[in-house]
């Protein structure tokens, strides 16, 4: 109650303070990226195009087109079901509006896969103040899922999502900017996966174990605060620090850190990073349960198991074109390369796939490769 | 009355607003001082549709979501 009160008191305030000095409306930009996430015996490619067009004084649409082409045989498909394919088609549309120094936003998102289909509804109100150096950002979005099943066309299942947003960015001197962003999401309605089972001890069976469906408690209530801050070096390059704490309703603790150093060199810019990722297990997640129906919610999606993850990128960037000599009505392009190598080493999670007898099996790592090319286009 | 977590960090942002509204605080980065924070490597998000992919990539792989800066769309990333 208190913060529904809160966002309507900071709504009022905010268009109160609409003053003299204009805010910016983001550039015209156009993107054209190519994705690839290999790994954990997972492929998942395709395309995503991103365009964003000013139209007049005040306004200016975006909209997005990405697709996920799926080919898994994950270690969760090899134990449990059979490899396959899928796609993942999702597109968006959003437009800001600036009105002194208030740019709204709002947008609509959909996803849709043959089992599940997402549409996202969202809005935005941010505020520049204190001379320009400091934005307050408020956003809410709301989710619509409908979950499916491949094989029963009458299985559907509701998940309906909420996001509360609030984000303060702050200019702190002419060489150092930092942003702090607090994040509630809540969930209601289905929220396991239809197809994934868990594992308990079954004395009756040759390998010890036997499985059944999961089952996850039907709401979730998560919290994430996430702090960023970007230094402007003397000899022209950029050192970005981020960490961002998160806990959520299922026990789930996380601490989520990186640095990245962005150099530039002639037409050329290239960015090394460094992530750290630590999270603590679901409640109700078990690697082996001791017997079946042992607890009233179970799930063993290795992603709600303890984990540690690790990612290092690199990615180098080349501007052809720039405002001395663009291309008809193109200021600037540029073409980027981007790889990172991700390692989660999961905590709780045995890899059943090794055949190792009951209490035996080693615990499972994945490595992946995610690599991005993509043309970024100005005018 | 007992606030939320949310409203507890809501609270100073309301005061914070209404003090903005009704002062005028001189700023102690001028304008023409921001030449370095306008540089195109200083921006908080680079590549808009590059970061948007590879939060995506992050939530599938992980258990925890949020607090980025932007609201994300769901997806039966499994």
């Amino acid at each position: 109650m208190f913060a529904r009160l809160s966002i309507v008191v900071i709504c009022v305030s905010l268009l109160a303070n609409v003053g003299a000095l204009a805010g910016v409306l983001p550039e015209d930009r156009a993107d054209i990226l190519y994705h690839l996430y290999e790994g954990g015996g997972v492929e998942i490619d395709g395309p995503s195009v991103l365009v964003r067009k000013q139209v007049g004084k005040s306004t200016s649409f975006v909209s997005n087109y990405y697709v996920d082409m799926v080919s898994s045989a994950s270690i969760d498909v090899v134990t449990t079901a059979s490899p396959y394919t899928e796609e993942r088609t999702q597109w968006s549309l959003g437009m800001d509006y600036l009105r002194g120094n208030t740019t709204m936003r709002m947008s609509f998102t959909s996803s849709v896969e043959s089992d599940f289909d997402a549409k996202t509804y969202s809005f935005s109100v941010s505020q520049d103040m204190l001379g320009d150096l400091t934005t307050l950002t408020l956003s809410y979005a709301l989710g619509d899922d409908v979950v499916g099943r491949s094989d029963d066309v009458d299985f559907e299942r509701q998940n309906d999502r909420q996001h509360y947003g609030i984000g303060l960015t702050q200019i702190i001197t002419k060489n150092l900017i930092a942003a702090v962003n607090f994040e509630t999401i809540t969930d209601e309605g289905f929220l396991n996966n239809p197809y994934r089972s868990v594992r308990y001890a079954d004395s009756g069976t040759a390998i010890g174990y036997s499985y059944e469906p999961e089952l996850y408690p039907n709401t979730r209530t998560s919290n994430a605060l996430g702090i960023r801050a970007k230094y402007y070096l003397p000899h022209r390059a950029a050192l970005e620090s981020e960490y961002r704490f998160f806990t959520d309703t299922w026990d789930i603790d996380s601490h989520t850190a990186s640095i990245a150093y962005i150099h530039p060199m002639g037409p050329m810019t290239f960015t090394a990073k460094y992530r750290y990722h630590d999270q603590s297990g679901a409640h109700f997640y078990r690697d082996l349960f001791s017997r079946s129906e042992a607890t009233s919610f179970r799930g063993r999606d290795k992603e709600l198991s303890a984990l540690t993850s690790h990612t290092f990128k690199i990615s180098a960037s080349y501007e052809f074109l720039n405002d001395a000599d663009g291309w008809g009505f193109l200021k600037k392009g540029s073409a980027t390369v981007s790889f990172d190598r991700l390692t989660v080493d999961y905590k709780e999670f045995s890899d059943l796939s090794a055949g190792a007898p009951l209490g035996e099996e080693p615990l499972y790592a994945l490595d992946a490769n995610v690599i991005q090319i993509f043309f970024s286009f100005w005018y | 009355m007992k606030l939320t977590a949310f409203g507890r960090v809501l609270l100073p942002i309301v005061l914070l607003t209404g003090l903005a509204g009704c002062s005028s605080i001189e700023p102690w980065v001028k304008p023409y001082e921001r030449d370095r924070l306008a540089d195109p490597i200083m921006s908080l998000d680079m590549n808009p549709v590059s970061s948007s992919y590879i939060q995506h990539v992050y939530e599938a792989r992980e258990g925890a979501r949020g607090g980025e800066g932007s609201a994300g769309g769901g997806c039966g990333c499994n």
